[in-house]
């Protein structure tokens, strides 16, 4: 416990401007009750690599290194890392794909922590059906344990209509069933699995599938990304969160007509990207600059 | 209403225009958009409030979506087969159409606006 308390310190003093979302994991609230071991892990999401476009990002070669620094800054190391999906920004030249894909690894490999688990997003995977990703980085979907959490990542991109399909329905549903009810479950997933904005294409149209297959279950949090921005939503007790991008942010789900990036600002330049840790089973998820502030 | 459930509703309606596409043919007004990346040809349409249309959907290159979720269409366009949609509309105003299937960079701008009047 003492290790939980200095990080805890670590996280706010050490937190290079970082906001703690105090009601987060709330789906996973019962498993401050057990003797699960504690730890946290950090979420990367969005890293667009390939992008080009300085009205967005002019430091669009070099905001994935400065993530991985300050991700290797952190004094106390996560169990693991996770990135939730577009890794590299879409090309229809699949000799280029994987080159970016390749750049992206080389780049992340820089991480000191080496237990990184990765996902696809629609950028990655959708032209084609997640081949080139699978390449790189194995099985587009998949479970873990970690002291005593079940991880589920859930593929909702390969399917470039943004489904997650039948088979993987299939495979999610017999994950589930070798588990206990109230077992604490962590879905990671590129897109949100509910009906955010599904006119600007922040949806899964079999996602309402998954979220039922995980309602009976008691303690269940998802973190995903795709939009570009924080973001929490409940479906009745299971809690979403979306994380930061790590090369431009978009608006404010409806608050225009239309999807639009946020224009890179000099006078605070990267502004509303980073990433963020989240504690477990203290259910705290703390978010992080790029850069220091 | 879920996606699923919207996506459900069109398949029927698709399917019905299917069926009935001769009595379309001499009955509604028919409206070809064409789709490629990165846009829909027209990119504006006007139909009148309460008068069956029927759009015909087809798409130059790769599978492409039509999503118009005020009207309740949710279709995907496959290279090579029309997919016939028919509407009535039932309220006027500005309604806007995406493409909601990934085809490349310049997707996430896809898409053009329906006015009934």
């Amino acid at each position: 416990m003492a290790d939980a308390i200095d990080r805890r310190e670590f996280l706010k003093l050490a937190g290079v401007g970082g906001t703690v979302f105090a009601s987060g994991l709330a789906g996973c609230a019962g498993m401050a009750a057990t003797t699960r071991d504690d730890f946290y892990f950090v979420q990367l999401s969005d890293t667009h690599w390939g992008f080009k476009g300085a009205a967005l990002n002019p430091d669009a070669d070099g905001t994935l290194q400065k993530a991985v620094a300050a991700v290797n800054a952190l004094s106390v190391q996560p169990d693991f890392i996770v990135f939730t999906g577009d890794l590299t920004h879409t090309t229809d030249d699949a000799k280029e794909r994987r080159r970016r894909l390749a750049e992206f690894r080389d780049i992340v490999s820089k991480l000191n922590n080496r237990n990184v688990r990765f996902m696809p997003g629609e950028h990655d995977a959708s032209l084609d059906n997640g081949q080139a990703w699978k390449e790189f980085f194995g099985q587009s979907y998949y479970s873990f344990d970690h002291k005593g959490v079940h991880f589920i990542a859930i593929d909702n991109v390969s399917d470039p209509a943004a489904r997650i399909g039948e088979a993987q329905l299939a495979w999610m549903k017999a994950d589930l069933d070798k588990q206990a009810k109230d077992a604490p479950i962590v879905v990671l997933t590129h897109r949100p699995l509910f009906d955010l904005m599904p006119q600007w294409d922040w949806a899964t149209k079999d996602g309402a599938q998954a979220v039922a297959m995980l309602m009976p279950y008691r303690h269940v949090t998802v973190f995903y990304g795709h939009i570009h921005q924080e973001h929490h939503h409940m479906t009745g007790h299971i809690a979403h969160h979306s994380a930061k991008s790590l090369i431009f942010p978009l608006i404010a789900p409806g608050s225009k007509p239309k999807r639009e990036p946020v224009p890179w600002d000099p006078a605070q330049p990267y502004r509303g990207l980073g990433f963020r840790s989240v504690e477990a089973p203290k259910e705290k998820i703390t978010e992080y600059p790029v850069t220091k502030a | 209403m879920n996606v699923q459930r919207r996506r459900l509703i069109a398949a029927g309606c698709a399917s019905a225009c299917f069926g009935a596409a001769a009595f379309a043919q001499m009955k509604d007004k028919v409206i070809r958009i064409v789709a490629k990346k990165f846009e829909y040809t027209p990119g504006e349409i006007t139909l009148q409030k309460g008068t069956p249309v029927v759009l015909e959907l087809t798409t130059e290159d790769v599978t492409m979506g039509f999503y118009a979720p005020a009207l309740n269409v949710d279709v995907e366009i496959v290279p090579g087969k029309a997919v016939q949609v028919r509407l009535v509309p039932e309220k006027t105003g500005t309604f806007d159409f995406s493409c909601n299937v990934f085809c490349g960079d310049g997707h996430e701008d896809m898409g053009g606006k329906i006015h009934v009047t």
